[in-house]
């Protein structure tokens, strides 16, 4: 056991039992997998993505490169959890990853002998013999050795929610400058969101034997978290990280709020993503430490040195028995006093600056440098040099500290560039780089713990000063100050590979050979190598990559530039940001008043727009559809059908401009409709094309009811409120969506009139309502509307009540039409009847045709301006160039038509130059029991009379076909009048 | 991104739906030329820069709102109802 | 130099030293006989095809940054000619020929993985229409297959069959599509370009147009100024403000595109799949990430970077369709500069000055039309005629009406 006998803010009392490859180990509750790991003296963690290297856990953070395992099973399996994050509960199960059969024995590591043949980029230079191969061979070979963990392949079991929150003051990280920050702001009263990817707060405070305040650092930490916890104006939001920074101070994050409970009780998330609107940010996350690309560098047991120190001191866990140190700055020395007060044995301080010089009480080799490793399944030995020659140190830990990074990361998501800094040899954010933002402590670049403390008081006290709230500044607690010195190592040459990206295995010669053939601009080289793009996206690789670059290509860092950072900060799970939405739940249903009825009757439903419509009702011994809907396009020519067309759009426009207005609007006119009549109306856009179509309604003098169809209903509303604010806001004209307000139901059939004189108070009679005529009428004692319209051809009824009372109503009409020997009818019986009589609907109005192409030319009104009037007279729209709609009606012995056929003349063979047009909508015609279909066709019109071929490749169709007009039954509409 | 409308204060992104260039306000007429037609509904402002445009409060008051915005930061600039704001 | 196995393991064996650089970094000479402004795919496969189809190898490429660093290097490399209207269904038949052969042309390997595009559909009237596009493509000789429900789950098995919102009707596969080594194709067409003499000059934004007579001649440049005979514009994204240089405006606004990419899984979906009622799309890459995206974010952007409402909007879309990828955890958002273009189709014609040529509106189709753009644009340029593949994508067809409306959706270039 590495756990250190007392230390550690973890709870000893009790103990959390885990699982490991299967086997069974130990941890306590503030453990990470990880430290519960090393605790264990488990070092070999994952393997590698492209030589399947043996890796053990490199750092205490969610930038974890290495130690990636899978957790949970069934639908919440979790693949590529970083086990350096994922806090210990008891029962937990965790397995290795990219490893077959088992992670000491992995077959694919023989990629790590074929290494030298597979440097950056070879794959662009090869499989391409023979060509065939590439399919047949060479993917599938690349794809199964593809990725890290495993999807379920079920679907995800966990919910997930999403939230919203509001603050004057999101501060970003709970170390030392966020926790100083939240103080200051909350003190002054303003309304403080301090979030925290961890789920203890206070950052490296935790981290460090360090005083604040003259307390151990931890202490410090926990009384101001309690003293922030005391406030109402103060949201603490630990297990928390700020994925991402978006325009207008609104952030990103991700709450793993059950991650860390072994059965999520029913009452919580998984996770919440949350949508933070801040009026101001202070990012105070930190800085992350980085390797040094040294031969070797990748075995289990390097690690970061402040990895080591977090597992030292926070989890009083030593990652080994005999540690040596490589260090190229001060910070390194840190580790070694840890170490050695934690009664550790160090092996050697290995200082890359020859005049180092720390008082410490272990061997120290200065000016030194790491050449090589040993140890395939951990770390065994080092070797060093220095100037006297090489030595090699049995350890089986190697502490390595090449400078600190800031976390640059969300000060880049809206493009600013960080800038590099060579006090520090980092990049530091770019001020300004996000608005509204302040940038505190060690993510700017200020690492001493003082330097934090006074950054994150005087980030929150200009903050405040901005926001106009009053505010006294609490002391500044004392602490430590030590200065940044670094003076930077990036590679070391030596023999043997030096890893920078360890997971994609991207080394120095990796990025030699990247500059040797000219991949020389930052991005082509990441891209080339690889490099950065693991799922620590660079967080531990990029700067070390970049350095290396620029020296191999003889310029300096900031010559040499850097890729940018881009959401998230670190990876969110797909379903954490889809909410409840995923699933059935993706969009609303809407359901029409009749839908319970016709639930209960097993109708089939179809989609329209986010409508469920009854599809057709099947009756006692029908077993295919076409069975219902023949009999139901029956009931409504014989007798009478009721069917519910409450999804149709309804605008109720009002005003003494209301005529004017929709004389602009529509392309034929409504100023002359006579109040108690209702028009046909057709609708273009600007440019001329048909938008839309439907009835209006003249109720009254300056009162108007359009309909719109079912599915354009939203982009009409949108339309009528760009003309009326935008083109005509001198017009005085009012309008609201009635839409839900409004059951209404279609009553057609010669039974039609005989139905509705039962449920009508008064006369429906062709005096009273004569064809195309409307008005109040009173419905079973309820005030309604009737309209004289007809979508079937036959004698039709549309009539409206309140919706609450359409249920009812609808029951009562079907009651009423069956013992008519009538019923309900859906939407297969209503487009046969359609079609029949050539009405349109989506199938043809697709947003590509225009009026002529419809026949409607002559709706386009001469006498005055209208929306898409001009734009309708291009060339491009109408004339023998353009197809036109016909119907279509079987000639031959092939009577089957299929909708989206192709049409051609007979004698031609079917090729994009012949290719005449095509099938829009077809039906069987119960009334000329034969099928028919309505479609364009290149100068339709012109060609009625004439034969065509309807060809369908992919059902291997070919009918050939009458061209007649698109009427087919009672064309000049004499039953409508009835 | 949050707009402020002038009716509802400030809100955010999704509560909003787009058109474009603010020239779609200044419609020829019906005896302009082709043109001019032309130029009105194909020809628009593209700018990477400050841009004059119009959005719909679409699921809040149902504002069409005149919005100047720089295209290159999304920061937004002035809003005004587009049926005050024809200048 | 010629990539082949030999020097694949020669090179093993001595330490990778023998690798010629793939490009050189020339000097721009004063003049060219064709100056392409945009080292993106359009304008690497343009040079490319004019040195090697027409033999005009006095050729420069000018690209501000990097090359290959536009919306070739940031998009979701989908490979397909699943066109409904005549002008792009001819168009990116030609395209997808030119992919099949493009390994072997280019002697680089580009990844070309033929595994399939499944767009789905949820309705019978969305099924007719697929059947339309599917006949259409048939029609241009291209594949095609009309799957029904039960057809499309087997083909798609992890697809969501039992708590549907929009229940899958059925679907339209086309098996020669799929999809490539985005940053591959940029490199690959790079690479011929400059064995064939194209400069490729990078790091070299053009900042104006020099004119004589109405005629084009030549260029100034962050590096001075360059004279050509012939200017071809290539800069998607971008084709708004280097037009204004110029001093016409084009149908064409900014927008971005967002895309997403997930930690490296083992493979779960095998090509790629659309959700149209849902705007999502995704395929799987050789590395294992799950590659996906959705619609634009609606509002005019040279950001290159979205916001949170589509970003949800896209996961909720994901997880409707493919409810096991819950758990994938998304590595990387980023986003593109689209040139939508008022009609949702491309233009490649003469620009309405002499000497100056279009290649632009691409909305965010571009990346499959790499090969056959660049094809066609070198033959315009070369010819000074239009390409038998891309004689409808022309600037004139707003005037004319004769627009290429595939959406059906009319002058609004984010609904497109």
């Amino acid at each position: 056991m590495s756990r250190l006998p007392s230390g550690g803010q973890i709870d000893r009392g009790q103990r959390l039992g885990f699982d490991f490859d299967g086997k069974r180990y130990g941890g306590h509750p503030g453990d990470t997998l990880a430290s519960a790991l090393l605790a264990n003296d488990v070092r070999l963690v994952g393997r590698s993505f492209k030589y399947h290297r043996p890796r053990g856990i490199l750092s205490a953070g969610s930038e974890e490169p290495n130690a990636l395992v899978e957790i949970r099973a069934g639908g919440a399996l979790s693949p590529n959890t970083r086990a350096t994050v994922q806090e210990l509960y008891d029962g937990l199960r965790a397995t290795s990853q990219n490893r077959w059969p088992s992670l000491r024995f992995d077959a694919l590591e023989v990629n790590d002998l074929f290494s030298p043949f597979l440097a950056a980029g070879f794959y662009y230079k090869t499989f391409m013999w023979p060509k065939a191969f590439w399919e047949r061979v060479y993917e599938p070979l690349i794809r199964r050795a593809a990725g890290l963990g495993r999807l379920s392949g079920k679907p995800d079991g966990e919910p997930y929610d999403k939230a919203f929150a509001h603050c004057d003051l999101l501060v970003i990280g709970a170390g030392p400058a966020g926790l100083m920050a939240a103080l200051t702001a909350a003190e002054a009263g303003a309304e403080v969101i301090l979030a925290e990817e961890d789920f203890a707060l206070g950052g490296r405070l935790l981290a460090e034997q360090l005083e604040v305040d003259e307390m151990p650092a931890a202490a410090w930490a926990a009384a101001t978290v309690e003293r922030l916890s005391a406030m109402a104006n103060v949201q603490i939001m630990a297990r928390t990280t700020i994925t991402g920074a978006y325009d207008g101070g609104t952030f990103g994050a991700y709450e793993r709020v059950g991650e860390h409970l072994g059965a999520l009780p029913p009452d919580l998330p998984c996770g919440t993503f949350w949508r933070i609107a801040a009026r101001r940010a202070i990012l105070a996350g930190g800085a992350h430490e980085r390797l040094i690309a040294f031969p070797g560098n990748d075995r289990p047991g390097v690690m970061l040195a402040s990895a080591v120190r977090t597992y030292l001191n926070r989890f009083a866990v030593t990652p080994g028995q005999r540690v040596a140190i490589y260090t190229d700055n001060d910070d390194g020395w840190r580790t070694a006093e840890d170490l050695l007060s934690a009664g550790v044995s160090v092996v050697g301080l290995i200082d890359s600056r020859a005049d180092a010089a720390p008082k410490l009480d272990c061997p120290v080799i200065a000016g030194g440098a790491i050449v090589g490793t040993e140890g395939r399944l951990g770390l065994r030995a080092v070797t060093v040099r220095t100037e006297s020659g090489t030595r090699r140190l049995e350890v089986d830990t190697l502490a390595v500290s090449g400078g600190w990074n800031p976390a640059v990361h969300l000060t880049c998501h809206m493009n600013g560039r960080p800038v590099w800094d060579d006090a520090i040899a980092a990049f530091v954010p770019h001020p300004g780089a996000i608005p509204g933002m302040e940038v505190a402590g060690a993510a700017a670049g200020r690492f001493s713990t003082h330097a934090a403390l006074e950054a994150g008081r005087a980030a929150a006290s200009r903050v405040l000063d901005d926001l106009s709230i009053a505010h006294t500044a609490p002391d500044l607690p004392a602490a430590e100050d030590a200065p940044t010195r670094i003076s930077p190592v990036w590679h070391v040459a030596g023999k043997g590979r030096a890893w920078i990206d360890l997971q994609n295995d991207v080394t120095v010669k990796d990025v030699a050979l990247s500059a040797q053939e000219n991949f020389r601009s930052v991005e082509h080289m990441k891209r080339y190598t690889t490099l950065g793009m693991a799922t620590d996206q660079g967080k531990t690789a990029n700067v070390v990559g970049l350095a290396v670059l620029a020296e191999l290509t003889g310029r300096t860092v900031e010559e040499t530039g850097t890729t940018t950072f881009r959401p998230p900060y670190s990876p969110v799970p797909i379903a954490a940001m889809a909410g409840r939405a995923g699933g059935s739940h993706f969009q609303p249903h809407r359901h029409p008043p009749s839908h319970r009825f016709s639930s209960e009757r097993r109708a089939a439903f179809v989609e329209a727009g986010l409508w469920h419509r009854a599809s057709f009702y099947p009756a006692e011994g029908e077993h295919h559809w076409r069975q219902s809907c023949d009999r139901e396009v029956r009931m409504v020519r014989e007798s009478v059908g009721v069917c519910d067309v409450t999804t149709l759009g309804k605008i109720d426009v009002q005003g003494p401009d209301a005529a004017t207005f929709l004389d602009r609007v529509y392309a034929n006119t409504f100023s002359t409709l006579a109040v108690g009549r209702v028009r046909y109306g057709l609708m273009l856009r600007e440019d001329g094309f048909v938008m839309d179509d439907g009835t209006t309604a003249r109720l009254g003098e300056q009162h108007y009811l359009m309909t719109t169809t079912t599915g354009a209903a939203g982009q009409v509303m949108d339309h009528l409120d760009f003309a009326a604010q935008v083109l005509w806001p001198e017009l005085d004209v009012s309008f609201i969506s009635v839409t839900e307000q409004w059951a209404q139901f279609a009553v057609a059939g010669p039974k039609a009139r005989e139905l509705l004189s039962g449920v009508i108070e008064g006369p429906v009679d062709d005096t009273a309502f004569p064809f195309m005529g409307c008005g109040p009428v009173t419905v079973a004692g309820v005030q309604g509307r009737l309209f004289r319209i007809s979508f079937s051809g036959e004698l039709g009824y549309e009539v409206a009540v309140p919706a609450r009372f359409g249920a009812s109503l609808f029951r009562e009409l079907v009651r009423r039409a069956e013992a008519l020997g009538g019923g309900p009818y859906g939407m297969e019986a209503l487009n046969v009847l359609r079609i029949e009589k050539g009405f349109l609907t989506h199938a043809e109005l697709h947003g590509r045709t225009s009026a002529d192409d419809l026949g409607l030319g002559r709706m386009v009104s001469a006498k005055k301006d209208c929306i898409g009037k001009v734009m309708a007279g291009r060339p491009g729209l109408s004339g023998p160039e353009r197809q036109q709609l016909v119907g279509l009606r079987p000639a031959g012995p092939v009577r089957k038509l299929v909708a989206g056929a192709h049409l051609f003349s007979p004698a031609s063979q079917p090729g994009p130059a012949t290719d005449d047009g095509y099938l829009t909508s077809v039906c069987f015609s119960p009334a000329l029991g034969t099928m028919i279909g309505l479609g364009f066709l290149r100068n339709g019109r012109a060609r009625i009379g004439e034969q065509v071929r309807a060809v369908d490749l992919l059902r291997e169709q070919d009918t050939l076909c009458d061209v007649v007009a698109p009427q087919f039954v009672d064309p000049e509409g004499e039953r409508l009048r009835g | 991104m949050r707009l402020t409308c002038p009716l509802c204060g400030a809100r955010d992104l999704r509560e909003f739906s787009y058109r474009g260039d603010a020239r779609l306000m200044r419609r020829p007429a019906a005896g302009a030329a082709m043109e001019d037609w032309h130029a009105y509904l194909h020809l628009r402002d593209n700018p990477a820069g400050p841009h004059e445009e119009l959005w719909l409060h679409a699921t809040g008051c149902r504002a069409w709102l005149r919005v100047r915005r720089d295209t290159t930061t999304h920061e937004v600039l002035s809003v005004e109802l587009a049926a005050e704001g024809r200048g | 130099m010629a990539y082949s196995a030999w020097d694949i393991f020669k090179n093993g064996l001595i330490g990778q030293r023998d690798w010629a650089p793939v490009w050189r970094d020339p000097e721009p000479k004063p003049r060219y006989r064709v100056i392409i402004i945009g080292g993106g795919g359009h304008g690497l496969a343009t040079a490319y095809y004019l040195a090697k189809v027409h033999g005009i190898s006095d050729v420069a490429v000018l690209e501000r940054g990097y090359l290959g660093g536009g919306n070739v290097g940031r998009n979701t490399t989908i490979v397909r000619a699943n066109y409904l209207l005549p002008g792009n269904s001819e168009f990116y038949s030609h395209s997808l020929r030119l992919w099949e052969g493009l390994e072997q042309e280019l002697n680089y390997n580009v990844m070309m993985s033929q595994r399939g595009v499944l767009n789905l559909c949820h309705s019978d009237g969305q099924f007719d229409a697929f059947a339309r596009r599917g006949n259409a493509m048939r029609i241009q000789g291209d594949d095609a297959l009309l799957l029904d429900r039960a057809m499309v789950r087997e083909h798609a098995p992890f697809l969501n069959f039992e708590d549907e919102r929009f229940p899958i009707r059925g679907g339209l596969l086309q098996p020669r599509g799929g999809t490539a080594r985005h940053d591959a194709v940029a490199w690959g067409f790079a690479r011929g370009a400059d064995s064939l003499g194209v400069d490729l000059i990078q790091n070299c934004a053009v900042t104006g147009f020099r004119m004589e007579g109405g005629r084009v001649t030549g260029v100034e440049t962050e590096r001075g100024y360059i004279g050509a005979d012939t200017v071809g514009m290539a800069v998607a994204g971008r084709t708004g403000q280097v037009a204004e240089m110029a001093g016409f405006r084009l149908p064409i606004e900014s927008h971005v595109l967002q895309a997403f990419v997930t930690e490296g899984l083992k493979p779960v979906i095998p090509g790629v799949v659309t959700f149209g009622m849902g705007h999502f799309y995704i395929s799987q890459s050789d590395k294992g990430g799950l590659v996906f995206g959705g619609d634009l974010d609606f509002y005019n952007s040279y950001a290159a970077r979205g916001n949170l409402p589509m970003v949800e909007h896209v996961m909720e879309a994901g997880m409707a369709m493919i409810p096991m990828i819950g758990k994938a955890r998304v590595l990387r958002s980023w986003g593109g500069i689209m040139d939508m273009s008022m009609d949702g189709s491309p233009i490649i014609d003469r620009a309405p000055i002499d000497g100056l040529y279009l290649n632009c509106g691409w909305c965010y189709g571009g990346f499959k039309a790499v090969p056959g753009s660049g094809h066609c644009f070198a033959h315009l340029i070369a010819t000074g005629s239009p390409h038998p593949a891309a004689t409808r994508f022309r600037l004139d067809r707003f005037e004319t009406g004769r627009v290429l409306d595939e959406e059906g959706t009319g002058a609004q270039p984010n609904l497109h």
